[in-house]
């Protein structure tokens, strides 16, 4: 039978063609089969957390910084957003040209050459920690986000970021306890308190800002939303969010205006200087400043190198420099607080004590001489106090040379020593001693041993001696509470956003100095008498002033620096609450500019009694039907009498 | 359309009439074949319509809907081819060669097209790929030649002359540029020799001169800077060799793949599939379709479809042993091979194993041209099994 070609019977090898191709078939499922095992059941969970981590995308919603509000809740620093261009440099594009293209795009969007964009972007690579985003330009519109959110994958790495930023209603005021904040920078990140932040992070890092970061600063938010494989965000894909946590406000011991008159005070007199008020029972700072002061606006953008050196050039007067706690003055006879501690307590004298003013002591071939070359006669320790006599501190300070009893009490007063004040950047000062005098002269530091000299300098606050008006109010404070050394602090309270106080900030006092009441009362007498009695160094300033006070004038020779102005007073007297320093350099004596200064101050602080007293006194002028016009406040000093200038050297 | 040759041979005096049923076969039919393609469409139009709902707006079952129709016209067209004796395709043979040379040539004045090639005509209904047509055409007349060639001339010039005639429409698919089917045409151009008994040492020399065929065209070409192939072509060929070497590249998308698939795990995430739902998997709905059901359905779904088509492949292979006649045997040894070159290849793809070639997953990938292409040639299987079993049951004439 015929058979076409296609039916004939197949040969027998084609059994193993067949068989190789169904033994490779079986190979082939074989292997995708357990390929397929091994994707989905070994390797199942790295590869699920591979797609989860894939699709999700956080972003950190920054929380705003706590307010910084005064004693009465007049705010002193809160926030204002503000818009920034911001880059992250792992995200530009690789290729140099690609890279410069970009650059120059998003340069052209804020106005900005190429060469701008690259300077600002090396400036900000040195300030900020390394993966924090760069900014380009800060403050720029709203239409520029919809821009580049208009054109996803255009600018990759590119953003524009709502930032806080700090915002000083007061503009200067109280500039140098408040601080500023900045981005955390590398060296912080790897140690201190704020090591393991985030790099980009805004921390505190001068003044209160940086003491009550922890409480200021925020807690940011994290969005988690679900992305595709462009990276942007799909419909309806908010995964989860942590709303970002604001951070607490502080709440400060200022009395705004006892603030306001301070800084109004050393402004009027335009000469570099500080002041510091304080509660003396419980060490609540009340008033704190230094001129010249800057706007703490500068902070919020980086500060150019030519900016900082404005803000810290001595030709300025150092702007930046906080003269209240880190300066090194000698005080002057504000001293003599001290010395007379010091002199009563180790029974060197009593109040009865006479002691000869000849207008000098000789010691060796040293003449130390009274200011202005007064001769007092004899005097006690009251008088000497009123009229400031150098000669009756000179001696006893002569007395106690050798045996360190008037650096001892300085310490315990708390001259030079840690104040434990709530703001960093204090410095320690020094209290000369012979110890430290005669170490320096064993390493040939010094042409002479500790003489009797250092120490009759010592007593009238001249010399070596380096303080400052916070540790000088500290002294004067303990001497008005009868021996306690407080901690000053300028943080009061913490306060939720919503305003409810979270928690109370009291350091408690350091220590307790025991100082016999009789002691108390003389040194608080002569204080008195020197502020305000008949020929008291501060007569011509507080004679008139209707509040009884306690306060010393101090003159310092600071070469080349002129003279060192100072007044320190303790009011109301005999139980005073307060205690307030003022400091101003080449402020010729302590009655020409710090006295009136301090007055401004305490004005302040007495308002509503002084207007009491004025009502009170303009009854009973109407009563009289005309007497004189009005208590005279405001003393010049052409008035003043000779012998008002105490301190020690004369300084016309 | 009804088996004339059988009807002729009914040796019966009786008049009987034939039941519907009998006249389509049905009995003789390959049912685990039959319901093993069924299953695979439905399982492809079932992952269609829940991973796309999306992906067109404002009508969510756009590629259900599509596939839905595909599949069921290409079993109707299946059942239609499996009632002709694939005999008279071998008849057919100079004709069915011509149409899919002229068919591919065409595109490449009149085609429409996509993505930097030109792979297919627009009409009015849908778009027509003569190339996925081709995989089925060029078996079916090359087998024709090879029986035809049995009988005359050497053994070499008959292994180069089926060669040139396999290459010739490869070629121009690869010039479109569509590299994956050209190589299923090639495949299936050595398994109809392989098949018709081209002798072993014939293959050894294709074998080594494809070999070097490749180190030329990957290296030695590009060496001398004459590259052969596409930049993008050859960076898929070779990037699964180091999937991760460029996240943002060609490996990047086979990466995607992987995870997408190893993250379904053992159950798969269903609705939860973010891998394949959020475009991370280019080409979800055609060639990375495997991922898509790795991810939703897990290993007990990947694992069932692999299933499906190990079943598929077993069937037509068994129907190359079961075939009456040499021509059967040729045609459904060259397009099982095709249909599981295709297969692996695919999903090697999606597992990572083997190159980006975009060669789509036959009956599970969205396309009407594949889709209608694969079933004509199940039906052509089915034909082949059909006669068989009618030949068995001595209802003919010879």
């Amino acid at each position: 039978m015929y058979q076409r070609p296609e039916d004939r019977a197949r040969p027998n090898r084609m059994a193993l063609r067949i068989a190789v191709v169904g033994g490779v078939a079986a190979a082939l499922f074989a292997v995708l089969f357990f390929r397929l095992w091994d994707l989905q059941v070994l390797e199942g969970a790295e590869n699920l957390a591979q797609a989860t981590n894939n699709r999700t995308r956080e972003l950190k919603i920054l929380a705003p910084r706590g307010k910084i509000l005064a004693r009465n809740g007049e705010v002193l620093v809160d926030n204002r957003t503000s818009l920034a261009l911001q880059v992250d440099p792992s995200k530009l594009p690789k290729q140099t040209a690609a890279r410069m293209a970009e650059l120059k795009e998003i340069g052209e969007l804020v106005h900005m050459s190429l060469k701008q964009v690259e300077n600002k972007l090396e400036e900000e690579v040195k300030v900020v920690a390394s993966g924090a985003p760069l900014t380009v330009r800060r403050e720029v519109g709203y239409n520029l986000i919809y821009y580049i959110e208009e054109r996803p994958g255009k600018f990759p790495g590119v953003t524009v970021e709502r930032v806080f930023v700090r915002n000083y209603p007061n503009e200067t005021e109280a500039a140098h306890l408040l601080g500023h904040t900045g981005q955390v920078d590398q060296e912080e990140l790897e140690k201190g308190p704020y090591k393991g932040l985030e790099p980009g992070e805004v921390v505190g890092k001068e003044g209160v800002e940086y003491t009550y970061d922890k409480y200021l600063r925020g807690t940011p938010g994290i969005s988690r939303y679900q992305v595709n494989a462009l990276g942007e965000p799909t419909p309806g894909g908010q995964l989860a969010q942590t709303p970002p946590k604001p951070g607490d406000s502080l709440k400060l011991t200022i009395n705004p205006a006892m603030q306001k008159a301070g800084e109004a005070a050393l402004a009027e007199r335009g000469l570099p200087g500080a002041f510091v008020s304080m509660n003396i029972h419980n060490g609540q700072i009340l008033a704190f400043g230094s001129y010249p002061t800057y706007n703490p606006t500068v902070w919020t953008k980086p500060l150019s190198p030519k900016a900082y050196e404005q803000l810290s050039s001595e030709a300025n007067g150092t702007p930046l420099f906080d003269r209240v706690i880190s300066s090194l003055y000698p005080t002057g006879s504000t001293y003599k607080l001290l010395t007379a501690l010091a002199g009563l307590e180790n029974n060197y004298v009593t109040g009865s004590t006479v002691v000869q003013d000849n207008g000098y002591i000789e010691l060796g071939n040293q003449k130390f001489e009274n200011s202005e070359g007064a001769v007092n006669g004899p005097i006690s320790l009251l008088h000497a106090f009123e009229v400031s006599s150098d000669v009756y501190f000179y001696k006893l300070g002569a007395r106690m040379w050798n045996n360190n009893d008037l650096q001892n009490w300085s310490h315990k007063m708390g001259i030079g020593d840690p104040t434990g004040i709530d703001i960093p950047g204090q410095e320690l000062g020094l209290v000369p001693s012979k110890k430290w005098r005669d170490e320096l002269f064993e390493n040939e530091e010094t042409e002479r041993p500790w003489s009797q000299g250092d120490d009759v300098q010592l007593a009238t606050g001249q010399g070596d001696l380096q303080t400052d008006p916070m540790q000088m109010a500290i002294a004067y404070a303990a001497l008005g509470n009868g021996g306690t050394i407080v901690t000053p602090h300028l943080g009061m309270e913490i306060l939720d956003p919503a305003g409810r106080a979270l928690k109370e900030i009291d350091p408690g006092p350091r220590r307790h100095v025991a100082i016999k009441p009789e002691t108390r009362q003389l040194i608080m007498e002569g204080l008195h008498l020197a502020a305000q009695g008949p020929s008291g160094t501060g007569h011509p300033v507080f004679g008139e002033f209707p509040i009884p006070i306690a306060g010393k004038t101090g003159t310092a020779e600071r070469p080349p620096n002129g003279t060192q102005s100072w007044f320190i007073s303790l009011a109301p007297y005999p139980n005073p609450n307060i205690v307030t320093a003022v400091t101003i350099e080449h402020g010729g004596f302590g009655v020409e500019s710090a006295a009136p200064a301090n007055k401004q101050i305490l004005e302040a602080y007495f308002s509503h009694q002084l207007e009491q007293e004025k009502k009170k006194e303009a009854r009973a002028e109407g009563r009289e039907a005309g007497g004189e016009a009005e208590a005279g406040g405001e003393e010049t000093y052409e008035e003043v009498p000779a012998e008002a200038g105490a301190g020690a050297g004369g300084h016309p | 359309m009804y088996a004339t040759r059988a009807r002729q041979a009914r040796p019966e005096l009786f008049d009987e009439r034939p039941t519907i049923g009998e006249r389509l076969g049905l009995a003789q039919m390959d049912w685990v074949l039959t319901l093993s393609a069924i299953g695979l469409i439905a399982f492809s139009v079932f992952t269609l319509g829940q991973a796309t709902l999306q992906d067109v707006p404002g009508d969510p079952h756009y590629y259900l809907n599509r596939q839905a129709i595909y599949g069921i016209v290409g079993i109707i067209g299946m059942v239609i081819v499996s009632r002709i004796d694939y005999s008279r395709f071998r008849e057919l043979r100079v004709g069915i060669y011509t149409f899919v040379c002229v068919s591919i040539a065409l595109v490449f004045f009149v085609g429409a097209a996509a993505l930097g090639s030109r792979r297919s005509f627009e009409l009015p209904l849908f778009s027509f790929q003569p190339s996925e047509l081709a995989k089925l055409l060029l078996v079916l007349a090359l087998a024709g030649f090879v029986i035809d060639g049995s009988r005359r001339s050497s053994p070499i010039r008959r292994t180069l002359r089926y060669l040139a005639l396999g290459l010739f429409p490869a070629g121009m698919v690869f010039l479109q540029p569509d590299l994956g089917t050209a190589l299923v045409l090639g495949v299936g151009t050595l398994a109809v020799m392989y098949f018709g008994g081209v002798p072993w040492t014939h293959f050894a020399v294709i074998g080594g001169t494809i070999a070097a065929l490749i180190a030329l065209v990957l290296v030695v070409a590009p060496a001398l800077g004459h590259p052969v192939l596409q930049e993008y072509q050859e960076q898929r060929l070779t990037s699964f060799l180091h999937p991760s070497s460029d996240p943002a590249g060609a490996g990047y998308q086979q990466d995607q793949s992987m995870v997408a698939i190893g993250a379904g795990q053992q159950t798969g995430r269903g609705n939860q599939a973010t891998q394949t739902r959020l475009d991370f998997v280019p080409e979800r709905s055609t060639d990375f379709i495997f991922a898509v059901i790795g991810e939703r359905y897990g290993f007990v779904g990947a694992a069932f479809v692999l299933s499906l088509y190990a079943l598929l492949i077993w069937r037509a292979l068994r129907i190359v042993t079961l075939s009456k006649n040499s021509y059967g045997i040729l045609v459904a040894g060259g397009l099982a091979v095709e249909l599981l070159f295709q297969v692996f290849v695919n999903v090697g793809m999606c597992l990572g194993i083997m190159p980006i070639t975009g060669i789509p997953l036959p009956m599970m990938s969205y396309g009407g041209s594949s889709v209608l292409a694969t079933f004509l040639a199940i039906g052509v299987l089915q034909s082949i099994h059909i006669q068989a079993r009618l030949s068995r049951q001595g209802r003919f004439a010879w």
